[in-house]
Order: structure tokens, then C-alpha cells, then sequence
């Protein structure tokens, strides 16, 4: 797009902390959510035009969300400035601006709360560094709320548990409520609402795409794999990233599942209701759009009287599914009211409900229902870059760090040729894409460049040392992402895959 | 949000240059916003174009890459469908920068 030229940082030598340059991001803010944007989500359109309005709004949310959320008030209390975080997030590692120190993010925050929210930042403000909520400073919150990418990896670090992420989705609710919300994220939870899925693919063009789907595999194959869509009665439904419909490389997981499905003789559909399983509602820190996406999925499942969901290649998808789902529609158990109740007895409890796709390829493969040539993988030397949201907000699997050991364990059972990351950088201390969380818009690519940067470096390593031109993930953003940054560093961005992209070239399907 | 005017047609864009409103749309301003995006146009980036605009007006959605690739490919030769092709054309990725010639919104999500 034109524009300014984005440069990356330079490799570093040794991962030393950056040197600090204050304000060098000052200037980076995603575009503003328009009036009908904001509308369609039922948040006011724009800031109120008395200033005072607004710094009232502000803080009476904030003491909304301090009520509600007994973390934030936790978070906002515990932190002791002992500098934990500083250096373990990849954008103040990519940017050097230091406000962008998961701490120093944070007390943009925590500066405000003490002012209105504790005894003595009321009385002596200057001493306890509390400082009045102005209009700069609700900037600053826009600019920097929207630096953050939600991965958590400063909280695997902080002696006290703080999620910063927690404390960025605070940020962002409270700005959306008052007409200031981001045109990304907002502009995309409109399409859900209205159209179904996120890139606001309607039914007929699903349906198109789908079809094509189903021709260009037989074409490959020789045989007739099905990509159903809305099928009654189907065993499984498959909720997945409308990007897997839409994208390269994505579509290619796509096809993975697919032919998983085919060689295991299970019957699954998609859902032109629920064609998507991605939930920015999480990304924006708001309880009720987070609960009317999710929603969908439970309705689509009442419909098509299902017996298992299983959820697709998206990280942030399975952090809802896996931790939030229960809570917010029955989907997994406990909720008690009808809808959740028959959703329960018509779901197949030896299967864990939800499962995500690895789980359920992983199963297969271990109860030798499918099997696999995996030299048909040996042009690949492969990596795996772990999700945040899988990583640090999910599992998978009976046993703690499945959610690490069963994509791990797929890759391994599929392709011969494997190499890890340097430790301290994979598993729950896995480094960012740099396009997580609400960030993966053009208007902020320099950030997504820079944010790369600890990741790259790591890439750098194992392509160079070991000659990985293979990157798998199982995150649709970790793909787009890569796609778009790997050139900055001389990389291909035709190296960045899906596990099952792996998955589907080794997979046998019987005769052709 | 910005308005333009082309040839005594005035149109408005959003905050990325894509065109607000899609019938606003004519061949002036296809090559108007080309110019923005420093990108001469052929005839074989109005093959695409073309393309993208009868796919979204049937399905009201650009088409998927793979799509767009297999369609290209039919139309005008293998040689042409892949997708390749299409970046040479629109380096910027056609699922973006080709449907922001064509008038259409972009796609957004995870892409």
C-alpha cells in the first residue's frame, strides 16, 4: 500500500534488552471506528463534545469494570514495578519506545486508577504517581492499547500473575464505550453480527467457494472428499477461521480436515451460520460481544443437531472455545438453562466437548484410523511456532502441555524432518507473530514489522543452522501475519503453513 | 474519509482509499485509484478487475485467492492461473489491492 517504507530492525547479536527510545511509537494509531461502525455494535459513535462528559463516562466505566472484574482490580493494586516484564515483550524488543514495557502499558492505566480509585492518590496524587484522566491521556491509551497484541508472555514472567492483557482489553473496553473504538476490530464484529464470519463471506459464496474447493481436491486426488455445508444430522460440526475459506496459505488446512474426515469416514459440516470461529469480541474486552459470537456457535448446533464440535486452526478460537465456552453458552457444561441442557444431552460425551482439531486428528492417529506417508513431506524441514492464545490460554489433551505435545505430535507422526526453536522462546514462553489480538491491520504494519522481531531472529537461526523452510502453525493470524512480515527479514512467505497443510500432504487416502 | 472527484464525478473513500460507495464505481475511477497506489494499469490488470467486479456482483464478496487464480486460469490460460501471476500484477496482494481498483471493500479478518 503507499505509504511510508517499513524498514525491520536489525537481527541482533545476542537477544540483549534494546536500548530505550522514548516516544518512537507515539505516532502509530490504528484508524478510528467510524459513526456506523460503532453504531452497528450499539457503542456511542463518537466522544462526547464536552471534554468533562467524557472524563466522567471514563471513570464511571472504570469503576463498572473494577466491580465487575475482580482481577483488573487486582492487577491494577499488586504490581510493585519490579521489572519483570520489561524486556519480554516483543514490541518494546521491536520498537525500543518504552511504553511499551508491559508495565509501563499498564501504568497508563494504574496512573488513572489511583487518582479516583484509591485513598491516596485522592489526597497526594503527585506522591503516588496517580495523575487526572485528559484528553492526552485517553490518547495515549488509544495509541497504546492498540500496540499490545493480548499474548500474555509477560505474565509467564510476572512473580504476581499480572495479565497485561487483561489490563488492554480494560483499555479498549473503555474506549469503545465511550465512541472511541477501534475501525479493525469493530468494523469486523459488525460483519460477524450481520453477515456471519469475519471477512463477511455470505452464504452463497461459501457455498461457491466450497464447490471449488471439492474440484480442485479431486482434481489433486482423484477422489471426491466432501466440504459439506449445513449438512442435518452430520456427526461432527467443524467451526473454523473464515480465512481458511479465503486465504493462502489457510485454505490448505482447510483441505486437510477435509481429507482427515474422508480417511476416518466421520461426517462433518460447516455451518453458513457459524462460518466462523474466531471471536474479536475477546480482542476488544467485551463480555457482550464476546457472548453473542459465541453464541452462534451453540444455535448452529442446536440446528444441525450435532453430535461433536470441533474447532479449527485459530488460536484465539480456541481460547474461547476451550476456557470461555462453558461460561458463556453451555457449550462445554454447566450452564443450566434449556437450550444449554438439550445442547448437552445431544452432544457425545465420550468426546471432549469442544474438541480442537489436532485433538481430533491426533485421536485418529493414535487408534490407527488413519495412517500417513511421510516421506511425501520430505522436501519440508519443519518448525513449529506455538500460538499465544494456545499456548497461554488453553490445553489440549489429558495431560498438562498437551496443547504443546499434540500439534508437536501430529507433525512428528506426518513428516520426518523436525527442528525446535531455541528454548525460552516455544511452548508458554512462545514469542508473538506480532499480529495477534486486534493488530493485524495494514494501518499498523510498522508495529507488526518490529513486533516480529524476536521471533524472526529465532527463525533466523534454525533456517540458517538447520535449513527449516518449513513454518507451522495453527493460528490464522500467526499465518496472515507471517505471510506479510516474513519478506522484511529475507525470508519467503511461502514457508508459513498449517499443521494440517502437513496433515494433507502425507495423509493416505486409500485408492484412487 | 475523503472526497474525491474524477472527470466531474465526485466520490468519497475511506480512511484507507478503498471507495465508499461501490456504484460510485466507473473505468476513471478504477484508474484513479491505481494512481494512488503507484500502480500503472494494463489490460491484463483490467482482466482482473473486471473479474472481481462480476464475482462481487453476484456473490457480493471479492473472490477467494484460489478462486480468483482458477478463474483467471480458465479465462485466459493456464499459464495466468496462479497466483504468481497475480502478485506480479498487484504486488501489494490481489485480494487487497486489486479489489481496491475495482471499488470493492476490502476484505478484512484474518488475511
Amino acid at each position: 500500500m503507499a505509504g511510508p517504507e517499513i524498514k525491520a530492525p536489525a537481527f541482533r547479536e545476542y537477544p540483549t534488552i534494546p536500548v530505550m527510545q522514548p516516544g518512537s511509537m507515539a505516532g502509530l494509531k490504528p484508524f478510528v471506528a467510524n459513526d456506523k461502525v460503532q453504531e452497528a455494535l450499539g457503542f456511542p459513535t463518537q466522544l462526547a463534545e464536552n471534554w468533562q462528559d467524557t472524563h466522567d463516562a471514563v471513570i464511571a466505566k472504570m469503576g463498572e469494570l473494577l466491580g465487575k472484574y475482580r482481577s483488573l482490580k487486582v492487577y491494577m493494586d499488586a504490581c510493585v514495578h519490579c521489572g519483570a516484564c520489561t524486556d519480554k515483550c516483543h514490541y518494546f524488543i521491536g520498537t525500543q519506545d518504552p511504553k511499551n514495557m508491559p508495565v509501563a502499558r499498564q501504568d497508563l492505566m494504574r496512573s488513572v486508577y489511583r487518582r479516583y480509585f484509591t485513598p491516596a492518590g485522592k489526597l497526594f496524587p503527585a506522591l503516588v504517581g496517580a495523575r487526572d484522566l485528559t484528553r492526552e491521556v485517553l490518547d495515549e491509551w488509544y495509541t497504546y492499547y492498540h500496540q499490545c497484541s493480548e499474548c500474555r508472555r509477560c505474565s509467564v514472567f510476572c512473580p504476581y500473575g499480572i495479565d497485561t492483557a487483561e489490563v488492554t482489553m480494560a483499555g479498549r473496553e473503555l474506549l469503545a464505550s465511550v465512541g472511541y473504538g477501534q475501525k479493525y476490530s469493530n468494523e469486523i464484529i459488525g460483519k460477524v453480527h450481520k453477515i456471519g464470519n469475519n471477512l463477511g463471506l455470505p452464504g452463497p459464496a461459501l457455498e461457491n467457494t466450497l464447490e471449488g474447493l471439492m474440484e480442485d481436491v479431486k482434481e489433486d486426488t482423484g477422489i471426491d472428499i466432501q466440504y459439506p455445508l449445513d449438512v442435518q444430522g452430520a456427526e461432527v460440526l467443524l467451526v473454523t477461521p473464515s480465512a481458511d475459506f479465503f486465504a493462502e496459505p489457510h485454505i490448505e488446512s482447510l483441505i486437510g480436515y477435509g481429507k482427515v474426515f474422508h480417511a476416518a469416514g466421520i461426517s462433518w459440516t460447516m455451518s453458513s451460520k457459524a462460518s466462523e470461529a474466531g471471536n474479536f469480541g475477546m480482542f476488544i474486552g467485551n463480555y457482550d460481544q464476546l457472548r453473542k459470537i459465541a453464541m452462534r456457535v451453540r444455535e448452529a448446533a442446536l440446528e444441525l443437531g450435532v453430535k461433536r464440535i470441533v474447532v479449527g486452526e485459530c488460536g484465539h478460537a480456541w481460547r474461547v472455545a476451550y476456557s470461555f465456552w462453558n461460561t458463556l453458552t453451555g457449550v462445554g457444561a454447566g450452564a443450566s438453562d434449556p437450550f444449554a441442557i438439550q445442547l448437552q444431552s445431544q452432544l457425545d460425551h465420550r468426546y471432549k466437548q469442544p474438541s480442537h482439531i489436532c485433538e481430533f486428528t491426533w485421536d485418529l492417529i493414535q487408534r490407527g484410523a488413519i495412517s500417513f506417508d511421510k516421506e511425501a513431506n520430505d522436501h519440508r524441514i519443519i518448525t513449529f511456532h506455538d500460538s499465544c492464545n494456545v499456548a497461554r490460554g488453553s490445553r489440549m489433551g489429558d495431560a498438562p502441555g498437551g496443547q504443546f505435545e499434540i500439534p508437536r505430535s501430529i507433525i512428528h507422526a506426518v513428516a520426518n524432518k523436525y527442528v525446535e526453536m531455541r528454548p525460552g522462546t516455544t511452548h508458554e514462553q512462545t514469542f508473538c507473530c506480532g499480529g495477534g489480538g486486534g493488530v493485524l491491520t495494514d494501518d499498523l504494519m510498522e508495529l507488526r514489522v518490529k513486533g516480529a522481531l524476536p521471533r524472526m531472529e529465532t527463525i533466523k537461526q534454525v533456517v540458517d543452522g538447520q535449513g527449516v523452510n518449513f513454518l507451522a502453525t495453527i493460528c490464522a493470524i500467526c499465518k496472515a501475519q507471517f505471510s506479510k512480515v516474513l519478506p522484511f527479514y529475507g525470508f519467503k512467505s511461502s514457508m508459513i503453513g498449517g499443521v494440517h497443510q502437513l496433515v494433507s500432504t502425507a495423509i493416505r487416502l486409500g485408492d484412487k | 474519509m475523503a472526497m474525491c472527484e474524477v472527470n466531474g464525478k465526485t466520490f468519497e473513500t475511506d480512511e484507507e482509499g478503498y471507495l465508499a460507495n461501490i456504484t460510485d464505481w466507473n473505468e476513471d475511477i478504477g484508474a484513479y485509484l491505481a494512481q494512488t497506489e503507484n500502480l500503472p494499469l494494463t489490460e491484463q490488470h483490467w482482466e482482473v478487475v473486471n473479474f472481481l467486479r462480476e464475482y462481487y456482483n453476484e456473490f457480493q464478496i471479492a473472490p477467494a485467492v484460489r478462486v480468483l487464480t482458477k478463474a483467471i486460469g480458465k479465462k485466459l490460460g493456464p499459464e495466468k492461473g496462479n497466483s504468481q501471476y497475480l502478485y506480479e500484477l498487484f504486488p501489494y496482494g490481489p485480494a487487497k489491492q486489486a479489489c481496491k481498483i475495482a471499488g470493492l471493500p476490502k476484505p478484512t479478518g484474518c488475511i
